[in-house]
């Protein structure tokens, strides 16, 4: 599936998910997980300036920070608890999909990317919503920051 | 083969002792013939990220819902999953999961829709037995599998549909959701996705009784006492009464079902699955808002 407003490293994720059988997609989730880095210290320092993403079953906290430059690249920064890992490999497919990204890019994402990661069927409605949420939370801090 | 109760003295004061054992009586009989130990929980990962040693995962989502219709599975479906994963029918099943059993408790509800006849839960569930610091395990078992009977789905004595809600007006009904769910308020927040259902509020003369008040800080289920205190004196349930809960879909009112049935002893408690998702979005169902409990709906005039 090709889609010009998908940012390759994304594009890239998403064609390794839809590349293997349901079972190792959630495997592949768990690796996300796994691997979702944790906060730099002047966050994990300061809960309070991460914003929690309360569409998500478990509490996912996100911040991003947006350059001073022409093209306003976004540093993307994630906090889930280990218990949460359905939460974790969101976050973390979204870390290494967008971080560094140029703001016009990521807002660009569709926001039905979730979607294509061929996990509708064995994730609940109602957790997909979370990952919606947190693509729809990103692109709106973004655009606050932009406008700001 | 019948495996003994958990003599625990907390288990003692509970109508049904028989349906809980503490992670002490799980770890002395890990391994035992005879048992088989369910894990179960809201996160389909979360099993994955590590477990107790010899449990198998059982995912609502995936494994108990039929994929095309609201609807659970049925009995040639069940019979194929409980082989699967090492059941037999005279198996005693343990369930647990994370956040005080509520998806473990749905679980089993669920496995007594088949009336599989011994379920249990583990009181305090995947977190308490981590607090311990007990073992776990990523290994997945391979279970030889079972001989498991095809038996027909009943819903009559467990499960409330819509129109049996809609009959059941004038007796008790529980509402286990958040308050600001109850009232109403909660149904999206101003530039946030919609939480997917059209109305707010709670089935009219519904009392709130929030889930998570029948569990302890560490998972496990109050005691005797304090669960009288919070369904009978504080909720006005009497015993001998017809009882219908409801959440969201089911989840949260399973953890009050099997409360009220197993640990209060009440007879007829019924879980309404369809909960607010259906209520909430069904056209002319009567809804009351705030805090108050409301009056029931006139009956429909013909």
């Amino acid at each position: 599936m090709s889609d010009a407003a998908v940012p390759a490293a994304l594009a890239e994720i998403i064609d390794d998910f839809n590349a293997v059988t349901e079972r190792e997609r959630l495997e592949l989730l768990l690796e996300f997980s796994d691997e979702l880095p944790a906060l730099p210290e002047r966050f994990s320092d300061h809960p309070e300036l991460l914003e929690q993403v309360v569409e998500c079953q478990s509490p996912l906290f996100l911040t991003l920070e947006v350059a001073d430059t022409a093209a306003h690249e976004v540093s993307l920064y994630f906090s889930a608890p280990p218990e949460a890992p359905t939460s974790r490999g969101f976050a973390g497919v979204l870390q290494e999909g967008l971080d560094g990204l140029p703001a016009a890019e990521i807002l660009a994402v569709p926001d039905d990317m979730p979607d294509r990661l061929g996990l509708t069927r064995a994730i609940t409605p109602l957790r997909m919503r979370g990952m919606t949420s947190m693509l729809a939370r990103i692109k709106r801090k973004i655009t606050e920051s932009l406008a700001g | 083969m019948s495996i003994a109760p958990d003599t625990t003295a907390k288990f003692t004061a509970y109508a049904h002792p028989e349906r809980l054992v503490s992670t002490d009586w799980l770890a002395a009989h890990l391994g035992d013939e005879g048992i088989a130990v369910v894990e179960s929980n809201e996160d389909i990962l979360l099993y994955s990220t590590g477990h107790i040693p010899g449990a198998v995962n059982i995912d609502w989502h995936t494994d108990l819902n039929d994929e095309v219709t609201r609807d659970y599975i049925d009995g040639e479906a069940f019979a194929r999953l409980m082989s699967a994963k090492g059941i037999s029918r005279d198996t005693t099943i343990i369930v647990y999961g994370d956040k005080s059993n509520w998806w473990a408790a749905y679980a089993l509800w669920v496995f007594t829709l088949f009336g599989h006849e011994d379920v249990r839960l583990l009181d305090g569930g995947r977190d308490k037995w981590l607090a311990e610091k007990r073992e776990t395990t990523r290994e997945v078992p391979s279970p030889e599998p079972a001989d498991y009977p095809v038996v027909p789905r009943n819903d009559d004595a467990i499960r409330a549909f819509r129109e049996d809600v809609t009959a059941h007006f004038g007796k008790p009904l529980i509402d286990v959701r958040s308050p600001e769910e109850y009232s109403g308020e909660r149904t999206h927040m101003p530039a946030y996705p919609q939480e997917g259902t059209l109305r707010g509020g709670h089935i009219p003369t519904a009392a709130s009784v929030p889930w998570g008040k029948a569990a302890n800080a560490d998972g496990t289920f109050r005691d005797r006492a304090e669960l009288e205190a919070l369904y009978l004196d504080e909720a006005g349930l009497q015993p001998g009464d017809d009882v219908i809960a409801y959440c969201r879909i089911g989840e949260r009112s399973s953890h009050t079902w099997f409360v009220l049935k197993h640990l209060l002893g009440f007879e007829s408690v019924r879980n309404y699955d369809g909960s607010w998702t259906e209520w909430g979005n069904a056209v002319r169902a009567p809804i009351s808002i705030g805090s108050e409990r409301g009056e029931a709906p006139a009956p429909a005039r013909d």
